[in-house]
């Protein structure tokens, strides 16, 4: 199988939170910073991989979580994280860690939900985020920045508010090749002249590459967002095996 | 040893530890995990295989719904640490369908609808452990959580519990496979935290 990657056991590693940067008023992206990260023996990411992250209290108690890496391959390691109200490790992320604080990692982990260069055999991009699905889409978008690839990409994110659109500033200019399509589905700013509903087979005939190109797809967003745009797509005419994709469930956090 | 987060305290309540494997935390929903989009079979054009053993066995769908079925009340556990207690299916035993088989094999490839694969040893699906479920929560299975119908197997990770499962290749070797080749444990059981290859 193309892209396996069976190496030895991913041990724990102490990572220092480095940075902090609130993204929007429940979604904050941590860089972290590890050692080992770079490592001989430590294996670079690749983009749309994901990391475990392990939070141990002064009792000994430990909560693990797996959150996708936000940034490309060879950048410092950051991971974006959106607050689940009821959940156990997302609030302390998003709202109590600071800068010097230390937790840990283990990683990267997935092979399949995976962007490089050469990835799709040159047929163009289409990435569909719903909320905070965007993260691994997001490594993706910068890996292709970093390694000077061209293929071309959509993305179409799909947001409650323009008030939750994660990595705002960096889809407002978007590097040549790549068109950032919004829609958003609960409230929209006045004079709001794109897309305001949930993504339906309407938007994607609009917006997706024809089948025709042999386009790439990458959707990741929660399951009922996953599953409408994924089958919207195979009925476009993408074949399954090119529609890739990550569900975040309801729960966790 | 862990450092300490600072300022991190639990927020759960403790799960308890005869039924819920370490690292893992119980949830009420039933979140849904695939590699690609949910297949839609038709039943007329949908049947279960095995393979690999002296012949080749087959069940259509109306076949398959002929053998006795079982009730199943039991727990399960996914790798990405959510633990659901008490689920309730119905499904058809994998010693009727394997007992239809004369076979030497100790592997098993199960098979699915979109290409997904996973192997167990062929004793994990023996014993009253395991199932070809139909049915959840007195309903028909979903096809997001697997249907018309996906392996059981709750002893072990979730993933092993093949979605739209199609059938089995008996194996002499242990073949990993889809979750398998990409990093995962090649036996995943939860009680040892074999969540990925080395674990």
């Amino acid at each position: 199988m193309a892209g396996t990657a069976v190496r030895g056991r991913l041990s724990w590693q102490t990572a220092t939170v480095g940075s902090v940067m609130d993204e929007t008023a429940r979604v904050r992206t941590l860089r972290l910073e590890v050692p080992d990260w770079f490592g001989p023996s430590a294996g670079q990411h690749r983009a749309g991989q994901h990391v475990d992250i392990r939070l141990t209290a002064d009792d000994g108690y430990q909560a693990e979580r797996a959150y996708s890496i936000a940034s490309a391959p060879g950048e410092p390691l950051a991971i974006t994280v959106e607050r689940l109200d009821d959940g156990e490790v997302s609030p302390y992320l998003t709202e109590q860690v600071r800068t010097g604080d230390q937790l840990e990692v283990r990683g990267p982990i997935g092979g399949y939900f995976v962007w490089e260069p050469g990835s799709g055999s040159g047929g163009p991009l289409l990435l569909a985020a719903g909320g905070s699905g965007v993260v691994p889409l997001r490594a993706i978008l910068r890996e292709r920045s970093r390694t000077g690839n061209s293929v071309p990409v959509r993305l179409l994110y799909s947001s409650r508010s323009f008030q939750d659109v994660i990595y705002s500033s960096e889809f407002d200019s978007p590097p040549e090749g790549v068109k950032v399509i919004y829609t958003l589905t609960r409230s929209q700013p006045r004079m709001w002249q794109g897309y305001a509903r949930r993504v339906d087979e309407q938007m994607l005939a609009e917006v997706a590459w024809p089948a025709a190109d042999r386009p790439l797809a990458y959707v990741c967003g929660p399951t009922s967002f996953v599953e409408s745009v994924a089958a919207g797509l195979v009925k476009l005419g993408y074949p399954a095996g090119r529609v890739k994709t990550e569900r975040f469930g309801a729960t966790g956090g | 040893m862990s450092p300490v987060s600072r300022g991190f305290r639990r927020k759960r309540e403790a799960a308890p530890a005869d039924r819920v494997p370490p690292g893992q935390y119980v949830t009420k929903d039933f979140p849904v995990l695939s590699a690609g989009p949910t297949p839609h079979t038709p039943l007329t054009q949908w049947s279960f295989s095995i393979t690999g053993g002296s012949e080749t066995k087959t069940w259509t769908w109306e076949e398959f719904r002929a053998l006795p079925t079982e009730q199943v009340t039991t727990d399960i556990h996914c790798v990405t640490r959510w633990s659901k207690l008490d689920t309730m299916w119905e499904g058809v035993s994998l010693d009727v369908l394997l007992g239809a088989v004369e076979y030497d094999a100790r592997y098993v490839l199960a098979f699915s609808d979109g290409g997904y694969t996973t192997n167990m040893p062929v004793a994990d699906l023996l014993g009253g452990k395991a199932w070809v479920a139909y049915g959840y929560g007195g309903g028909p299975l979903g096809a997001e959580h697997g249907g018309p119908a996906r392996l059981l197997v709750p002893h072990l990770y979730f993933w092993k519990s093949a979605k739209w499962v199609r059938g089995l290749r008996l194996r002499e070797v242990d073949e990993p496979g889809f979750w398998e080749n990409y990093g995962y444990h090649i036996y995943g059981d939860p009680w040892r935290e074999q969540r990925y290859a080395g674990d």
